[in-house]
């Protein structure tokens, strides 16, 4: 136990921070793939072939290779892509991207192709009554998306986005393979410098429960509050 | 573009795929049987038995792959009493341990899948079983069985994609399968979105492949309901 404690001695306070590291990761990644959700959803929908095309480009090339790769190809190729467009601009400094930055935007890019499906899944399932109703009564289509589409869209949403929420939070254990130090990266130096393996690596097993187990407590907490009247 | 790049590391990736395609086959192999242990086991009345099982389902699934791996891979060899077992000579194989844990969380989301497949089979076809006269034995092998498989094609379809994508995970553990043979390529070469493209497209058309096999599995074993 005393391996855990705070301070000098120990290693608890180094994991406690670490476990936030992984908590704003996958917020951070979440909001990302919320972003990327917006825009290719829309896509996905749409009545034009090409942008079709971009939609399910996106979604199944990033469901379809590992997020490994994904995280390699931004780890390598993210600074020099930054330079690359720095370059146009006239800026011929080396950069270099912040490990958070690139962790975040690499899952998030990743979590984004999983919520895109979850969003066509369920703007699909909405009765087509809604959209002309709404259509009918002269709404605009500002209105017709933010007032009647979404929080019908939400509900039957939120318990496929948890499931992305899940999978969002155990893929940034894959960040650590860049250097972030969460949990993941901080049991494993942990794990180096005091020669125990199984007791860190079964600790963050257990971190990782934890954080699961709360955030599905908080979620259906979130899923009774948007099925309300059903 | 570098186009002589991504011809030359096309073979040595396609090599590597081979190392990928044993490690799904193999922990495919061996997770359907422990899934479909574990799932006879939900299904079990014995609380304890019941708990049991959910208990190492939901470790499994609430865990990342990459912390079961580090843990049997680096953790176990710590244990002295192991390193004296013949279990050591598994153990001390990053192959073998890759393969142990990619059973190990395959089969605690088969067992789900499988699980939920039992349950949804309607009664009245076990009913009708036991009316003719049938044993439950034979009812449990000959009729809930195939109808379960027939059931979970889709979900475990999903499943396999996902775990095709997990053994990626192996190249932590210093095998190089097709995730860590395009790894040493990029950090050799840094042309990083060469290799993704070669990379990348061999996940994508083996996800193809499994995706249209799955499909065609499924057309042939459906039945009007």
């Amino acid at each position: 136990m005393e391996l855990l404690a705070f301070g000098k001695t120990g290693w608890g306070d180094e994991l406690f921070y670490a476990t936030l590291m992984t908590i704003a990761v996958s917020i951070t990644a979440m909001l990302v793939g919320f972003f990327f959700a917006l825009i290719f959803t829309p896509l996905k929908l749409s009545k034009y072939k090409t942008l079709n095309l971009v939609g399910n480009f996106y979604t199944t090339v990033i469901r379809g290779v590992p997020e490994l790769l994904v995280i390699y190809l931004f780890f390598f190729g993210g600074s020099g892509a930054i330079m690359y467009v720095a370059s146009i601009f006239g800026y011929y400094e080396y950069i270099e991207i912040n490990a958070f930055i690139t962790g975040s935007m690499a899952i998030g890019i990743i979590s984004g192709a999983y919520s895109t499906e979850v969003f066509r899944g369920a703007i699909q399932s909405i009765d087509k009554g809604q959209f002309e109703a709404a259509k009918v009564l002269g709404i605009n289509k500002f209105g017709q998306f933010y007032k009647i589409i979404l929080p019908q869209m939400l509900r039957l949403a939120i318990p496929n986005l948890s499931n992305v929420w899940q999978i969002t939070l155990k893929d940034t254990s894959l960040i650590s393979v860049t250097g972030l130090v969460e949990i993941m990266r901080q049991s494993y130096i942990a794990a180096g410098s005091t020669r125990d393996p199984l007791f860190f690596y079964s600790f963050a097993a257990v971190l990782y429960l934890l954080l699961t187990y709360v955030s599905m407590k908080l979620i259906n907490k979130l899923e009774i509050r948007y099925s309300r009247g059903y | 573009m570098d186009f002589d790049l991504m011809i030359t590391s096309l073979p040595k990736l396609l090599g590597a795929t081979l190392v990928t395609l044993k490690l799904l086959s193999a922990s495919l192999f061996f997770g359907l049987f422990l899934g479909l242990f574990f799932a006879i086991l939900r299904l079990n009345k014995n609380i304890f038995i019941n708990k049991f099982a959910y208990g190492y389902s939901y470790i499994f699934r609430g865990t990342p792959l990459l912390v079961q791996i580090f843990i049997i891979y680096f953790g176990l060899g710590q244990i002295e009493y192991l390193r004296t077992t013949f279990l050591w000579v598994i153990l001390k194989e990053p192959y073998w341990c890759a393969i142990i844990a990619f059973t190990l969380n395959t089969g605690a989301y088969t067992s789900e899948i499988l699980r939920s497949a039992f349950q949804t089979i309607k009664p009245g076809i076990i009913e009708a079983g036991k009316s003719l006269g049938i044993s439950n034995k034979v009812i449990f092998y000959k009729i809930q069985i195939p109808i379960a498989i027939r059931q979970s094609l889709p979900a475990y379809g999903n499943e396999i994609i996902l775990m095709m994508k997990g053994t990626s995970l192996a190249s932590t553990v210093t095998l190089m399968d097709l995730t860590g043979v395009a790894k040493y390529i990029i950090s050799t070469t840094f042309k990083p979105i060469e290799v993704f493209i070669v990379a990348g497209g061999i996940y994508l058309f083996m996800t193809f492949i499994i995706h249209n096999v799955i499909k065609y599995l499924e057309k042939k074993y459906s039945f009007q309901q």
